[in-house]
């Protein structure tokens, strides 16, 4: 397997590291990998759209960019998902539902800020009396993607990025492992100063 | 009843009406007091306005003004019903027993204006919070959360 990289990357990587095994059969790996590998290319979809992102959003399913190649379906279900893309402007009176939607979701779960709405209040943001001013006021997001709104290629950049992000995750909370082109996050206590000390590290 | 037909009918009945009404564009403006908006919207459907496409409410500070939207489909005609109640108390008789459409476009009004609808079966907050403090729409409201807009943007 590729050095400093033991995690298995995908189907492709999964048929070669069967042929290098010897009798063929056989994988050695860690749970950490083969979990964060069936994560990462699964990462099922909360949509909270409430806005013209959600048109964005909506594109993005169908056949034109299809997310689903990428293992990213829309499900009506919270129970069912594991990333949830907020994907309009939320208002204090929404903002319960959204809340108690992502309290629905199974960990672990993900959180994307689409669109401007998403990350600060957009063009709400002043003289409004209704709009809470970026999801991140109450949702843990891991990616935002900025515009008004995002194009479908936007969303699956964050896509992407997040799946190297869940790469970066341990089944187990104190064993966090730095992937190459993810920062740690200052001020938080699992990815922040853990991620730095076990970097160049195969953990 | 067509439209000419309705246009004298209504300077008859409401002959404040007449100069503001035309025949051309089938569109009228009717100002009636407060106390008597209720019997002029009985009127009117009985004349054939058969849908109530709005109701909004503009503050004009001492007073506020409500705009009912009536349309007729036979006639396509289709007449502005104006009223003004004091901004002390600003109450009003519901037009929901005429027109079913007007049951939330009347909460709107109290939701964003506190202007009482009476006899309204359902009358609470539509768009906001139940426990909001405050009505938006007035030009006086104030919010500690409110981000003001400076100068440079």
């Amino acid at each position: 397997m590729e050095e400093g990289r033991s995690e298995v990357a995908g189907v492709d990587d999964l048929a070669k590291a069967l042929e290098h095994t010897p009798g063929g059969g056989v994988i050695l790996t860690s749970i950490d990998a083969i979990a964060d590998w069936a994560r990462g290319y699964s990462l099922w979809m909360m949509p909270m759209g409430t806005a013209c992102c959600a048109m964005e959003l909506i594109a993005a399913s169908f056949s034109k960019f299809d997310f689903d190649r990428h293992g990213s379906i829309p499900r009506p279900d919270p129970r069912h998902t594991d990333v949830m893309v907020v994907a309009g402007t939320i208002t204090h009176k929404m903002a319960p539902a959204v809340k108690r939607l992502w309290a629905q979701m199974p960990d672990p779960k993900w959180c994307i800020a689409m669109g401007n709405c998403a990350i600060s209040g957009g063009i709400f943001y002043y003289d409004t009396y209704s709009v809470v001013r970026g999801v991140d006021e109450f949702l843990p997001v891991d990616i935002y993607i900025a515009g008004c709104p995002p194009r479908p290629e936007s969303l699956q950049d964050a896509i992407l990025r997040l799946r190297e992000k869940v790469r970066a995750e341990s089944i187990s909370p104190s064993r966090v492992r730095a992937v190459e082109g993810v920062l740690p996050l200052p001020g938080d206590p699992l990815r922040g100063e853990s991620a730095a000390a076990s970097e160049g590290s195969d953990v | 009843m067509d439209i000419v037909e309705l246009r004298e009918h209504l300077c008859g009945q409401y002959p404040d009406l007449c100069p503001l009404f035309s025949i051309e564009f089938g569109d009228g403006v009717l100002l009636v007091g407060s106390d008597r908006l209720h019997a002029a919207a009985r009127d009117l459907k009985d004349l054939g306005f058969d849908r109530l496409g709005m109701v909004t409410a503009v503050d004009f500070g001492e007073e506020f003004e409500l705009v009912y939207r009536l349309q007729s489909r036979e006639m396509r005609a289709g007449i502005f019903v104006k009223t003004r109640v004091p901004r002390e108390e600003p109450r009003i008789d519901s037009v929901n027993d005429l027109w079913a459409a007007a049951n939330w476009q009347e909460r709107e009004v109290y939701d964003m204006f506190g202007i009482v609808f009476d006899g309204h079966p359902d009358l609470r907050r539509i768009l906001l919070t139940d426990d909001w403090v405050g009505y938006p729409l007035r030009k006086d409201y104030e919010n500690p959360t409110i981000i003001r807009r400076p100068d440079y943007l």
